[in-house]
């Protein structure tokens, strides 16, 4: 039973974080720099809505009691979201959400690359599913970063406040939350110490091309995981979920 | 010589023979595609605003990844459109321009509001509907990439049309608050989209070059018709009811007659006076503007590329 619920908790953080990034990409449908990345953007939101649906859907069949997708995406609050503080911070200019989504890729697709091998067969299919599609986003992403950084003065200025702004949310992604350390005992979850170093790998060298240099600070945020969120989410949730509650029961 | 060439692509014209960007046509042909095709880019792109206002409150994760694939899809439109135009010898940048200016127009039907989610459906099913009915017949147009950028168009739009109509079932349905929600939206999203096919007949003075040159097939008033004879039929299985009291069966015409359209609110809406336009046409600019600096980073970062290339070649 603990087992169960665990493996619940571990699919819903999966759930939250793709479901908090997609709505946060998808508010700059309609409102991107350049049409074809409107166009990009849009698809990546398309992407996590997607992995987020994959994931909701199994956690509702793993908890029963006629949970769906959407009484799991619409019908929780703040403190029962398990996704990472990152993904819920605004998006800030082009730049902002350009390294956010770098930061995230990166983690993700070394993420899903062990999922793929997990012992749940379900997690590992969404995972290997996904890991195309993040492929994809963490190319995308990281050419931005380098085009961004090594483009004009302002750009490399806006790129600096943007690491400035998330560096300290990036921790997060690599400390384990309880139900993580469980999944990972358990044989379902990865141990997040050994993707750590790919991440940073990674991050450098875009970093290198990209002209930018990583900050030095050490302290890093969190609480996100374990319910712990930033003022934002709420407001994410109370504007996505209202239809959901102000006619409880309808169908769409 | 000139008389010749005219001639030759009105022959080209009468025998179907699609014109091609660097064939010879009239500098007014030109300029009319080039207003026409861009007016509908810019459409497609101002048309993402109304519907991209909901892809973060969608009721559900099924109804919010096809609003948002299919906001995606009109960016994608635009983007075919614009590439049609530019064959004609204007580039984006300069279309933009026209549209931030207000120099160039966009369908006025975006100038509403959206204000509840069963307008998602009324836009799917009536405008995108009264669109289908103006672009099926411009698959045929004499222009080759504009014929070919709307048979991509007219596929995306006919999904776009039923996702709307089965929102609009669903809410019709539903509780008595989704009922309500759906018909309030059938009262304010009818009569424009019936303005969309634009001014009557004998006030369209583009028709009949346009006709000519086989850019437009059908009258705005026969389009208008044949919309409001199948959404007539339509709504009977929705259930609600189209907000026109005078809508009625002719037997002698064979068509539904209908009340009368509003037009000093069409032309209003054109001037520039619609509940939203102001909005619309800042957020476009607000995009623009903020998307400067990217803009100019990425070309910049072209170039110090092609250096650095250019310098190891050396």
């Amino acid at each position: 039973m603990m087992t169960k619920q665990n493996l619940i908790d571990y699919t819903l953080h999966l759930a939250d974080n793709a479901l908090i990034i997609g709505h946060r990409n998808s508010e700059w449908c309609g409102h991107g720099p350049i049409l074809e990345q409107d166009i990009a953007i849009s698809n990546i939101a398309l992407d996590y809505i997607g992995q987020a649906r994959n994931f909701y859907q199994y956690a509702a069949q793993l908890q029963g009691n006629a949970a769906t997708e959407d009484s799991l995406a619409y019908l929780r609050d703040v403190v029962d979201f398990k996704n990472c503080l990152l993904v819920e911070l605004p998006n800030g200019d082009w730049g902002q959400t350009i390294l956010r989504q770098f930061f995230f890729s990166t983690y993700q697709y070394f993420f899903f690359q062990q999922l793929q091998n997990s012992l749940d067969e379900q997690l590992a299919a969404i995972a290997e599913k996904a890991l195309k599609e993040v492929t994809y986003h963490v190319r995308w992403s990281s050419e931005w970063a380098i085009r961004l950084g090594d483009g004009t003065e302002e750009s490399k200025q806006r790129m600096l406040l943007a690491v400035d702004e998330l560096w300290s949310y990036t921790g997060e992604m690599f400390q384990e939350a309880g139900y993580e350390r469980l999944a990972v005992s358990e044989g379902y979850g990865i141990d997040l110490t050994s993707i750590k170093n790919s991440w940073d790998a990674k991050i450098k060298s875009v970093f290198e091309e990209a002209t930018l240099s990583l900050p030095t600070v050490a302290w890093m945020q969190s609480g996100g995981k374990e319910g712990q969120h930033s003022e934002h989410l709420g407001f994410v949730l109370g504007e996505m979920q209202f239809l959901q509650r102000a006619n409880p029961g309808a169908e769409w | 010589m000139e008389r010749n060439f005219e001639e030759v692509f009105q022959d080209k014209i009468d025998k179907e023979i699609k014109i091609e960007p660097k064939d010879w046509m009239p500098e007014k042909y030109r300029q009319t595609l080039i207003r026409q095709i861009s007016q509908h880019a810019h459409s497609e792109i101002v048309g993402m605003l109304p519907e991209g206002n909901w892809i973060t409150r969608a009721p559900n994760l099924r109804r919010k990844a096809i609003l948002l694939a299919k906001v995606q899809d009109e960016a994608g439109h635009g983007l075919y459109l614009y590439s049609a135009a530019e064959t004609l010898g204007i580039s984006r940048d300069e279309m933009y321009n026209q549209l931030h200016s207000g120099k160039a127009k966009y369908s006025s039907i975006f100038n509403y509001p959206t204000l509840t989610w069963a307008d998602m459906g009324a836009i799917g099913w009536l405008v995108d509907g009264a669109a289908i009915m103006n672009q099926v017949p411009l698959c045929r147009s004499s222009f080759g990439p504009y014929a070919r950028a709307m048979v991509r168009v007219c596929k995306e739009e006919s999904f776009h049309q039923r996702q709307g109509f089965e929102i609009l079932l669903t809410l019709s349905n539903g509780t008595e608050a989704q009922h309500r929600m759906a018909q309030d939206a059938l009262n304010r999203w009818w009569w424009p989209s019936v303005m969309m096919f634009g001014p009557k007949d004998d006030e369209s003075p583009n028709t009949i070059q346009s006709m000519r040159w086989k850019i437009k097939r059908f009258t705005n008033d026969e389009l208008r018709q044949k919309f409001i004879d199948i959404c007539t039929e339509q709504v009977k299985i929705l259930g609600l009811t189209i907000p026109d009291k005078d809508l009625k069966w002719n037997e002698v015409t064979g068509h539904y007659d209908f009340g009368t359209i509003d037009w000093d609110e069409f032309w209003q809406v054109v001037q520039g006076n619609g509940p939203c336009n102001k909005e619309r046409l800042e957020t476009r600019k607000k995009a623009w503007e903020e998307g400067a600096w990217v803009r100019e980073a990425a070309t910049a970062y072209a170039e110090k590329r092609k250096n650095r290339a250019a310098t190891k070649a050396a």
